[in-house]
């Protein structure tokens, strides 16, 4: 039981040790995180890598949008642009969204359902590193030779990397291989750690939690999970081929051989659909959890959110070509995947009723938390507008690869998944770090991140709107673009600026923050029911898991949820 | 009336509105100021979708917002006492479910049709036939009934309710995947190099409408642009007949013309009538009659096409044309050379 | 209803056990990548622009069915002699199986060998080498990842470190094995019967 290297006793540590503090020296703590199997700990890795990783590709949006702020920009080359865009998106997905995901999930789980650990710690600590190496080696490209067209040898084809722009004749020189190989490997360590919080959730769960008694947040990790396994192979077959091409000159794109460029649009967005559901899932479950508790009331509906999730995570499968419609499918396919993608529409707009029906009737608690979760159920609205606005395919005839398409992307990444993220930072730093993290501060975060969000991808709608295509490193003027060009590029500082605030909370915090207790926001879920920060064995007792809410029937013996469920 | 918004946002900026000239470069073009078929197909189910959605907008973000704003805990509040426990209710839930779904229905059914429309259409007469190759940053034009074969401007005549002229364009791909996109005429279709796209315009206005590739294609992607003219069928069968026309060959720039061939030139570029046929390479014999070179990146001037020649790197850096190092002397003669070519 | 308000002491408390799930889900995942690679198979059926093609070179594999599809039937009767507690039948058995998975290698081998040197298809010749190896050679990559998985088994029991009660793990070993061959059976039905007839 107690096999940690020291026994904390519930209740009389009033200074939290930091993660790794037991070690006493700086070098011990190195590793101690190196050799680490413990999954608070590789979560907080695969969280710190995300934000690292966040900063490092946000400097390369502030560079694209330096660029693109007036017409016949000069700050950038054509091939250094290309390159920054392609990075951008590949990092932020891979080597941000994904990390974050991957760090909350594992964070959270095994205290959410009263484990120990993941099913296979091992396992975690190796896809953890993977993910990690393959980032740095990545961001190497830039660095590592001069690119044929005397731009560096970073990849440069867009985040898809549309066949044959990536075939030998077009690419030459390795910059397609460094995309190719470093998602790969990341693939890899996402495949393995999809499998093992699969397992942790299937058979790890304490005592009396049923499926039915799972917080939302373990239900849309499984569901998240599930289509990481399934989906990702997908994206290591085409590149599989890819790079076989590249390498051993095989056919699957060459288009002179009878190859078919479409044929690797379908391989990697049947991929591509499901990611977004990856991404996004994990942060409807932040959601989930945050609104019940600062509403001080149940999820409404659990049965139906559950239902609606894996509604969502089997409807994402057949919707693949809502990426394709301009690509000359055949009217039976358009019209087919849009019906999909308007269908998926239905069970994700569900979730947005049913958390607006959580905070009806509540007594609402602004805290930072939730303030984030209520501008992401603003911002996800609006992002789901947009995207349903591109389900109808004659109208994404016009929208795609237009910055409609970046806008509303964003919208769901950004003001969608990375809401969901900061809601998460600021609802359970006080448990991983033992302090709560500043409330001022994270007010500055707020709302200048927020006002820079809207003055980037608000204008991006209506560049869109005036025909101006996506990838782009310039265009001239008279084209209608330049003013919502110019307001987008303020915003991105704004954004900076408000990452800054939080960057500085998170350290600021660590050691000067408010000394948080177990449970400082009366919450309801079994991760509230040991120390903040846990010991490393989690759990000294566990409580009866009777209903889905087990510390509430522990504080409402009178009103237990087990009556009622 | 969001159009009407939409054109009076834009209003501000020059070429947007009213273009009746055949000269008038539409340089801002905006998906909601359709001229002809197909984009008019798309606009009104465009404006559908908007009007839904900005139902649906309103009324879930004014309940987001009533509900933060009614329920939100009060300084008066006992925060001793949870308000109550409201844990779903099967009714309320099957409720909102509904009008979703008939939404869905509905969207999907004018999806269904614009999609059948736009991409099975029936044209009242024959139409025109474009064929378009894409090129890494360039695009070929042919018209295969008249001879044709130029680059970067397409022309077409306009189309009356009483005269409809439809264009069917064929998309091909000599290379990579690109994009073509118009969007005051058009949706968008992909450019590719294993199948050819059809897609047809069909314009009822004057003008000159600008494009761009939408697919990221290599360096210069960005300078892709294409030109549509649209012009009264008198000019456009004016047009035809001139690039018909075998090309001018003037004593005077004789010079000129051996330096173009003796330079390799003619290893990719093509002039109807001599040696040079090279098709890596935009069709020369017709030059100056284009409004742009460098498919739109500089208009069609003399300062340009000196630059160009001396290095079209400068005025599109990572095209694929190689600087080719003339001495002076061999650039003013193929310049005048070139300039010639009407 | 009743059964949630009941006390959890008085329910038995039985999950799946993380070994199996654990294997199912990388079945689950293998089985994805391998059907992209059929989905390219099949979709480039016919579409090679020159030869060699399918019909010309490609003959049915029966060696190498009969020692994988085998090699499942031993395997099982390894793992019954494993929970009888019979450690000879199990070495025995386990021992065929690992020698059919590297049989299968060699065949493989053999098939490679006569396919580019003497019927000139290799991986770049045009779609039909192109999807055939990739397909073909991801399988065989997993027949050797799964013989050398039986060959640690084997030096591992032969040293005596497995015992009856390991009967699960080595299911689980059993069941990617049983899994490779199911690909097999895919394999050959796309490749060497339906392309080879097309």
């Amino acid at each position: 039981m107690a096999n940690g290297t020291t026994i904390i006793d519930p209740g009389t540590e009033l200074l939290p040790a930091r993660p790794g503090q037991e070690r006493g020296t700086p070098t011990g703590w190195i590793q101690d995180l190196v050799y680490t199997v413990d999954h608070k700990k590789l979560g907080m890795l695969y969280v710190g890598t995300g934000l690292f990783f966040f900063v490092v590709a946000g400097i390369m949006a502030l560079l694209i949008r330096a660029q693109l702020a007036f017409p016949n920009g000069r700050v950038t080359s054509p091939g250094e642009f290309n390159a920054l865009i392609t990075v951008h998106g590949t990092v932020m997905i891979f080597w941000v969204a994904m990390p974050m995901v991957f760090g909350m999930i594992n964070y959270l789980v095994p205290l959410m359902i009263g484990a120990r650990d993941m099913a296979f710690p091992r396992l975690n600590a190796f896809s953890f590193w993977l993910t990690f190496f393959s980032g740095f080696f990545l961001l190497f490209s830039f660095i590592a030779g001069p690119g044929v067209y005397g731009h560096s040898g970073a990849p440069d084809a867009g985040w898809f990397a549309i066949a044959p722009l990536t075939s030998p004749a077009f690419s030459k020189g390795p910059s397609i291989d460094y995309w190719s190989l470093s998602v790969l490997i990341t693939g890899i360590g996402s495949v393995t750690g999809g499998i093992n919080i699969m397992v942790t959730i299937i058979c790890l769960r304490t005592k009396g939690m049923t499926l039915h008694r799972m917080p939302l947040f373990v239900w849309l990790a499984l569901v998240t999970m599930f289509l990481v396994v399934v989906f990702i192979p997908p994206l290591s077959a085409a590149q599989i081929m890819l790079t076989l091409g590249r390498y051993l000159g095989a056919k699957f794109f060459d288009a002179e051989a009878g190859g078919s460029a479409i044929l690797w649009q379908h391989f990697f967005w049947i991929f591509g659909h499901p990611e977004v559901y990856i991404l996004v899932l994990p942060a409807f479950g932040v959601i989930s959890e945050v609104v019940p508790v600062f509403s001080r009331k149940p999820i409404f509906g659990y049965p139906m959110m559950v239902a609606a999730t894996i509604l969502i995570g089997f409807i994402s499968a057949g919707v693949w070509a809502h990426h394709m419609f301009t690509v000359g499918l055949n009217s039976f396919g358009v019209t087919f995947f849009a019906m999909a993608t308007l269908a998926i529409s239905v069970p994700t707009g569900i979730k947005i009723f049913n958390w607006l029906a959580t905070m009806y009737g509540g007594k609402i608690r602004l805290e930072l938390p939730m303030i984030f979760c209520i501008a992401f159920l603003f911002q996800f609205l609006i992002a789901g507008l947009t995207g349903i606005m591109l389900g109808v395919a004659p109208f994404d005839w016009q929208l795609n690869d237009s910055y409609f398409v970046i806008a509303h992307f964003h919208y769901v990444i950004v003001g969608g998944i990375l809401y969901g993220i900061f809601a998460f930072f600021y609802y359970w730093y006080p448990k991983a770090f033992g302090r709560m993290l500043d409330k001022k501060l994270g007010l500055w975060h707020f709302w200048l991140f927020t006002i820079g969000f809207h003055l980037t991808f608000d204008p991006q709608h209506f560049a869109g709107f005036l025909g101006m295509p996506r990838r782009i490193y310039t265009y001239q003027p008279g084209r209608g673009w330049e003013l919502w060009n110019l307001i987008s590029t303020v915003g991105a500082f704004f954004q900076a600026a408000g990452v800054i605030f939080f960057v500085i909370n998170l350290l600021w915090s660590a050691w000067k923050g408010k000394i948080a207790g177990d449970d400082p926001w009366d919450a309801w879920t079994l991760e509230w029911a040991t120390t903040s920060p846990p010991a490393d064995y989690n759990f000294e007792t566990l409580p009866e898991v009777r209903s889905r809410r087990p510390l509430w029937d522990l504080k409402h013996p009178e009103d237990p949820d087990w009556k009622f469920e | 009336m969001f159009h009407r918004a939409f054109l009076l946002l834009t209003a501000a900026l020059p070429g947007t509105v009213g273009a009746q000239s055949a000269d008038q470069v539409r340089s801002v073009q905006n998906i909601f100021a359709p001229v002809g078929a197909p984009a008019e197909l798309i606009h009104q189910t465009a404006v559908l979708v908007l009007l839904i959605c900005l139902g649906i907008f309103l009324v879930v973000g004014g309940l987001l917002f009533y509900a933060v704003v009614r329920y939100r805990r009060r300084s008066s509040d006992d925060d001793l006492t949870e308000p109550p426990q409201v844990y779903g209710s099967t009714a309320i839930e099957l409720a909102w479910t509904v009008p979703p779904i008939l939404i869905v229905v509905v969207l999907a059914l004018a999806t269904a049709r614009t999609v059948g429309e736009i991409q099975n259409p029936k044209f009242n007469g024959d139409p025109l036939q474009v064929r378009i190759v894409g090129h890494r940053f360039w695009w070929e034009v042919h018209y295969p009934k008249h001879n044709i074969v130029t680059a970067n401007e397409i022309h077409v005549p306009v189309s009356y309710l009483s005269a409809q002229r439809p264009v069917e364009l064929t998309l091909a791909s000599a290379d990579v995947v690109h994009g073509f996109w118009v969007p005051e005429l058009s949706g968008k279709e992909w450019v590719v190099p294993d199948r050819e796209n059809k897609w047809w315009i069909q314009p009822t206005s004057l003008g000159i409408y600008l494009g761009n590739c939408t697919v990221i294609c290599g360096l210069q992607h960005a300078n892709m642009l294409i030109r549509v003219v649209v012009e009264a069928p008198e000019d456009f069968d004016t047009w035809v007949k001139q690039q018909q026309r075998p090309p001018n060959s003037d004593a005077s720039t004789e010079e000129g013309r051996k330096a173009f061939g003796t330079n390799s030139c003619g290893s990719c570029h093509t002039i109807d009538g001599t040696t040079s046929n090279g098709i890596f390479g935009p069709n020369l014999t017709h030059f100056m009659s284009r409004q742009t070179l460098g498919s739109g990146v500089a208009p069609n001037d003399d300062a340009n096409l000196k630059s160009w020649l001396r290095d079209p790197q400068v005025l599109k850096p990572g095209c694929l044309m190689p600087d080719m190092k003339l001495d002076p002397q061999q650039l003013d003669q193929i310049m005048a050379y070139l300039k010639t070519l009407n | 209803m009743s059964s949630q308000s009941l006390s959890t002491t008085e329910m038995e408390w039985q999950l799946p056990s993380p070994r199996v799930v654990g294997m199912i889900l990388v079945i689950l995942t293998e089985t994805a990548l391998f059907t992209i690679f059929v989905v390219a198979y099949l979709f480039y059926i016919g579409k090679s622009v020159s030869g060699p093609y399918p019909h010309e070179v490609l003959h049915f594999p029966w060696l190498g069915s009969i020692l994988l599809f085998g090699s499942s039937g031993t395997i099982v009767a390894a793992e019954n002699h494993l929970k009888k507690g019979s450690m000879g039948g199990f070495h025995l058995w386990w021992f065929i199986t690992f020698a059919a998975g590297v049989g299968f290698m060699f065949w493989t081998i053999n098939e490679w060998i006569h396919l580019i040197y003497h019927e000139g298809l290799t991986i770049s010749t045009n779609l039909f080498g192109s999807t055939f190896y990739s397909l073909v050679g991801l399988h065989a990559s997993h027949v050797l990842v799964g013989a050398i998985l039986l060959g640690l088994i084997l030096i591992m029991s032969l040293t005596g470190r497995i015992q009856h009660r390991h009967h699960q793990h080595i299911e689980m070993i059993s069941w990617y094995w049983h899994f490779v061959d199911c690909v097999w059976a895919v394999v050959i039905t796309v490749v060497y019967i339906i392309s080879a007839n097309s």
